[in-house]
């Protein structure tokens, strides 16, 4: 599944990631593996909408064993991502926190509901983001909901 | 406690109903950040909120929310009360402020969520 997100889209902001998260319950992924996905989706959709020039994508890999999200833009980039990966530090615009989101906690909360998280970010090339999650009933993510 | 039961409690009305009449308020998460919602919530909770922008709503479906309460009488506009009844999602709505819906379910035995700190996520 691959999904266009555009740069300072309000309205849109966070649909592809709801409808992400209903298409793998509908196929069949675990409620924990599905809501850990959509929050991966979402938060990853916060940073397209608010920081990517022109948007991006996020492209989602269903496997027997994995669920794989990669959130990937075309700039402007990340220039210091140990700082980037610090809760609550944000360069987020006033209308993004207005909307309750650039709290400074989207980056970590990807990492934190992750099975392996990797982030790769060039000033002026883009910011790509590949998150999967294993597929063995949430042992990571504190989420432990049935379905 | 049963969504009819809790509407009483804190004054409320509820704009969108769950065809199961029988669903229950049992914990809560009270916040506008919706930042802290999406990071800090472990579990299916109710979510207690100000915020009424589209975005509430595709939270609260990723999430598994189970009721959004509406405070200080914010009124979501008919896009996103559509949104939730195609969810199947109950939407309440209250003049209260949150200080005092959370303290009125409280007491009325509502319990916070399981969730996390910012200090846990930090020391990761």
């Amino acid at each position: 599944m691959q999904y266009a997100v555009r740069a300072g889209d309000i309205d849109r902001g966070g649909s592809a990631s709801a409808q992400i998260k209903a298409e793998l319950s509908r196929a069949g992924v675990d409620a924990v593996t599905a809501r850990r996905a959509g929050i991966i989706s979402f938060e990853g959709e916060m940073n397209l909408m608010v920081y990517a020039h022109d948007g991006g994508t996020i492209t989602v890999t269903v496997e027997a064993d994995a669920v794989t999200i990669e959130v990937k833009d075309l700039g402007p980039g990340i220039e210091d991502i140990d700082l980037a990966m610090t809760p609550g530090y944000s360069t987020a615009p006033d209308w993004a926190t207005d909307l309750g989101f650039g709290a400074g906690m989207g980056l970590i909360n990807i990492q934190k509901n992750s099975d392996l998280f990797e982030i790769h970010s060039h000033i002026g090339e883009g910011t790509t983001i590949i998150s999967r999650i294993d597929r063995d009933g949430g042992r990571k993510g504190g989420s432990q909901e049935g379905s | 406690m049963k969504l009819q039961d809790l509407a009483r409690t804190i004054e409320g009305t509820i704009l969108v109903q769950q065809e199961d009449a029988d669903v229950r308020v049992d914990s809560a998460f009270a916040a506008d950040l919706l930042s802290d919602v999406l990071a800090l919530t472990e579990e299916q909770t109710t979510l207690v909120t100000g915020m009424i922008n589209p975005q509430v709503m595709r939270v609260a479906e990723i999430l598994n929310i189970t009721a959004v309460i509406f405070v200080r009488g914010k009124t979501p506009p008919a896009t996103l009360v559509e949104y939730a009844t195609r969810l199947g999602i109950p939407l309440l709505l209250t003049k209260k402020t949150m200080f005092e819906t959370c303290g009125l379910m409280y007491a009325n035995g509502v319990r916070p969520c399981r969730s996390g700190s910012v200090c846990e996520m930090s020391d990761r």
